[in-house]
């Protein structure tokens, strides 16, 4: 079956009890057992939940993996993840990454006494140097936040298996309807499917998805061990999203295509950084490693210093001013000052996150409603 | 979202999916989320005896008891008016208690509806068993009979009713002469556009008094909840929404935000319906298995040119005959297809396919089948939107079994 297909038909079998069309919400925290000692398919929520076992399958499935799991958010996937690493082992992490991964691997990884460092993942030379013999973890994310930067899955994967790592791949940016980064040979994926994968901005969830049955037994083991499960309802809310993912998605990159282009001619607009552009540096990569869009973000930067950014950031009228991304509503953010504040200043500069940037979450509305509202934005 | 704004600025484009996402919704929400709150309260409070009074005598916007409205309700009743480009609408627990709210508060004792006899059965069953009970008296003439309707019309008529797209035959209704038809004798008109959506026709831009709608299928499109909802002017739907809030027919909290989270992709679900659904009717009509097609999208249709010069695309559902096939011979065909689901209704993501005769027509006899143009090989199929491909070839296998 297509991609479309299984987004609404697997983890989505009707109920064998009702017949039900959509499966039964199970809001039960345990469950009977056949007999003292014998266990049945299901014990206890944290263990398992048919509702959010569907929904794993589902992912599952549009990933392309042996197995998912689903979080109570990003950074609880994130976090999980790290686990597998211990004291002594280092994690080699791009540097065009959200700011929350940022944070957990600067300031709570590493006092856990992981080793960290970050590379430049577009520069394969750059991020070979940075291995070290006890790396045991690739992180990236493609495409980069906030600079759109597209690294290469492919290339990364080979490069952490000649070193005996594991790549890692935040997809939540491109979402398996455009990029499936096991296919490339990567070992895990991971998102923040608060984003494209729920849809709607009504939920925080995170997900991992395993290429290999081992590797998600062992995040199972963990996930289970700390507890961090998506609920009952948040799971039947993604699972309905999902139903819906390629559609918003493949409409939402076209109409951010058509924007790029339009501010790239733009006067007021410095640079954009879209990968759908001829001149962005990772179009060519992008092309072949994104399929149907190039996705439904896009920064650009404005001539203009930081008060003004602001300025422009503040004006649009359908635009809403809010950190987070991926849903049918369209968003705007400065950041410098809203998602990637948690950077240390100088990592900012280092990066290349200016003052100026202006990062756009490309909704579902019409296009010709955006383009007119981000035109009267800067003019503001 | 300024639905007014947005109305004046694109009088002719329900599509338009920023209409979908923002219609009916605040700007500036509850504790500046992003969406709007579930609002799960059965009564809502005063400050004083004084603020009640006031509310009482100049009724002042507000919420009062959960039957009479809830705050969601409000949002999606907006978007759904104006996706409708009407003035008001009026959400119901059900398509069905939408259609019979509006028949109760319509009519007396004494009073004649005319319908085009092409519809969801349990209208039918609705006039024929229940409004008679109360001495409103139904007529019912074949569909698109524009001058059987008209001659049905006694100084008592009151209400000329259709479906549009009919189901399940899929006639398609001329919208301004039907409109005409009731001007011209002074009796309200109502259409339910279940199956046309306001993605594809709006009626009241005809000159129809009420649209009405089953908002379990498309407008909510995920086949998880059930609503109702009628569209018209305030004038016109005062006393229904009046009778709404004694009959109780009304929607959770909780339902009424999957519809509202359904509706910001409905523009997206209706494009990929009506691909879907012109994509496997061409399919059946090229099939050497087929006998007949019903849809408005294939130039052997009859309505073919009406549909064509109103409507923006055809939906998701396709009727269609088996060749040479008994009752049994169909059924095998239904048991064999693997993606869309056995099951009643439509319009939701998931393909459904059912055989009328054994599903909605299984009481009927013969006779009455004959009468209602339910033959023994017709299925009917509401695509989803699942990609077209696997619809179609599994149909392939299905007749190959
Ligand atoms: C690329 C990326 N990864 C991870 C996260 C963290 O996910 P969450 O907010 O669901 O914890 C976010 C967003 O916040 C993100 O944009
Ligand atoms: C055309 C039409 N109108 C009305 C209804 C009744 O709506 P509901 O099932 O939401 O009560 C249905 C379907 O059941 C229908 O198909």
């Amino acid at each position: 079956m297509k991609f479309r297909t299984r987004a609404i038909h697997v983890g989505n079998q009707k109920d064998p009890e009702t017949g039900a069309v959509v499966p039964p919400v199970h809001f039960a925290s345990t469950f009977v057992q056949p007999g003292a000692g014998e266990w049945g398919n299901f014990d206890y929520s944290r263990s398992g939940n048919p509702t959010r076992q569907n929904v794993e399958q589902t992912l599952a499935s549009l990933e392309g993996g042996a197995g998912a799991l689903a979080f109570t958010s990003g950074m609880a996937a994130t976090h999980c993840a790290t686990m597998l690493l211990k004291e002594g082992d280092h994690l080699l992490a791009g540097t065009d990454i959200y700011g929350g991964t940022y944070r957990l691997l600067q300031h709570v990884i590493r006092s856990s006494g992981v080793d960290v460092s970050l590379a430049d993942s577009t520069q394969l030379e750059m991020l070979e140097q940075a291995f070290k013999p006890n790396t045991r973890l690739v992180w990236i994310e493609t495409p980069g936040n906030p600079l759109m930067s597209i690294t290469d899955i492919a290339a990364c994967a080979e490069l952490a298996h000649r070193h005996g790592a594991l790549l890692a791949v935040d997809n939540t940016f491109a979402t398996p309807a455009l990029t499936r980064p096991l296919e490339a040979g990567a070992d895990l994926v991971m998102h923040s499917a608060t984003k494209y994968l729920g849809g709607h901005s009504d939920l925080l969830a995170g997900v991992l998805v395993a290429g290999s049955q081992k590797l998600h037994e062992q995040l199972y083991f963990l996930q289970n061990a700390c507890g961090a499960v998506l609920s009952p309802l948040e799971s039947f809310l993604l699972s309905r999203g999902l139903k819906t993912l390629e559609l918003r998605v493949h409409e939402q990159c076209k109409t951010a295509q058509q924007l790029a282009q339009w501010l790239n001619r733009d006067a007021r607009v410095k640079r954009v950084l879209y990968p759908g552009l001829p001149e962005h540096p990772g179009h060519a990569l992008a092309k072949n490693q994104m399929q149907g869009g190039f996705g439904a973000m896009l920064t650009f930067e404005i001539a203009g210093d930081l008060a003004k950014t602001k300025q422009v950031a503040e004006a649009t009228q359908l635009f809403q001013l809010a950190v987070s991304l991926g849903a049918v509503e369209s968003l705007i953010e400065q950041p410098a000052t809203m998602s990637h504040a948690s950077y240390d200043p100088s990592d900012r500069a280092a990066h290349g996150i200016t003052d100026s940037l202006i990062r756009l979450s490309v909704g579902l509305e019409d296009l010709e409603d955006l383009r007119a509202d981000l035109d009267q934005a800067l003019n503001a | 979202m300024n639905r007014d704004s947005l109305i004046d600025a694109r009088p002719d484009d329900s599509a338009n999916s920023t209409l979908a996402v923002h219609a009916g919704e605040a700007r500036q929400k509850l504790a500046d989320s992003i969406t709007d709150p579930i609002v799960c309260a059965s009564t809502f409070t005063f400050d004083n005896t004084q603020s009640v009074i006031d509310y009482i005598e100049q009724k002042q916007p507000r919420e009062e008891y959960g039957r009479y409205g809830n705050p969601g309700e409000k949002i999606v009743e907006e978007k759904l008016a104006s996706l409708e480009g009407g003035e008001e609408a009026i959400l119901f627990a059900s398509g069905m208690a939408a259609i019979v709210g509006l028949f109760m508060s319509k009519l007396n004792a004494g009073d004649e509806v005319v319908f085009f006899d092409e519809c969801y059965h349990r209208s039918r069953e609705f006039c024929s068993k229940h409004l008679a009970r109360f001495g409103v008296v139904t007529r019912q003439v074949p569909a698109c009979d524009y001058d059987a309707m008209e001659a049905a019309i006694t100084p008592n008529t009151r209400l000329l009713v259709s479906e549009s797209p009919t189901n399940p035959h899929l006639s398609i209704v001329d919208l301004e002469r039907f409109a005409a038809i009731g001007k011209r004798h002074k009796v309200e008109t109502l259409i339910d556009a279940t199956l046309a959506t306001p993605y594809n026709v709006r009626p009241l831009t005809y000159g129809v008094d009420y649209v009405l709608h089953s908002v379990t299928k498309y407008l909510a499109g995920h086949n998880d909840l059930l609503a109702g909802v009628i569209v018209g002017s305030h004038e016109q739907l005062d006393s229904i929404r009046n009778l709404r809030g004694i009959m109780g027919a009304v929607n959770s909290a909780h339902n009424i935000y999957l519809l509202q989270r359904g509706l910001k992709t409905f523009a997206l679900r209706m494009e990929r319906h009506n691909q879907n659904g012109q994509a496997v009717a061409e399919f059946l009509a090229a099939h050497p298995r087929v006998e007949k097609v019903y849809y408005p999208g294939l130039p052997s249709h009859r309505d073919h040119t009406i549909a064509n010069n109103t409507m923006r695309g055809f939906g998701g559902l396709v009727t269609f005959l088996v060749k040479q096939a008994d009752w049994k011979e169909t059924a095998r065909i239904v048991d064999a297809v693997t993606v869309p689901r056995i099951a009643p209704s439509l319009g939701g993501v998931e393909s459904l396919i059912e055989q009328p005769l054994v599903m909605s027509y299984y009481e009927c006899t013969p006779q009455e089948r004959r009468q209602f143009g339910i033959p023994d090989n017709m299925i009917r199929l509401s695509c989803g939107i699942e990609n077209s491909d696997d619809l179609i070839q599994d149909l392939t296998q299905a007749f190959n079994a």
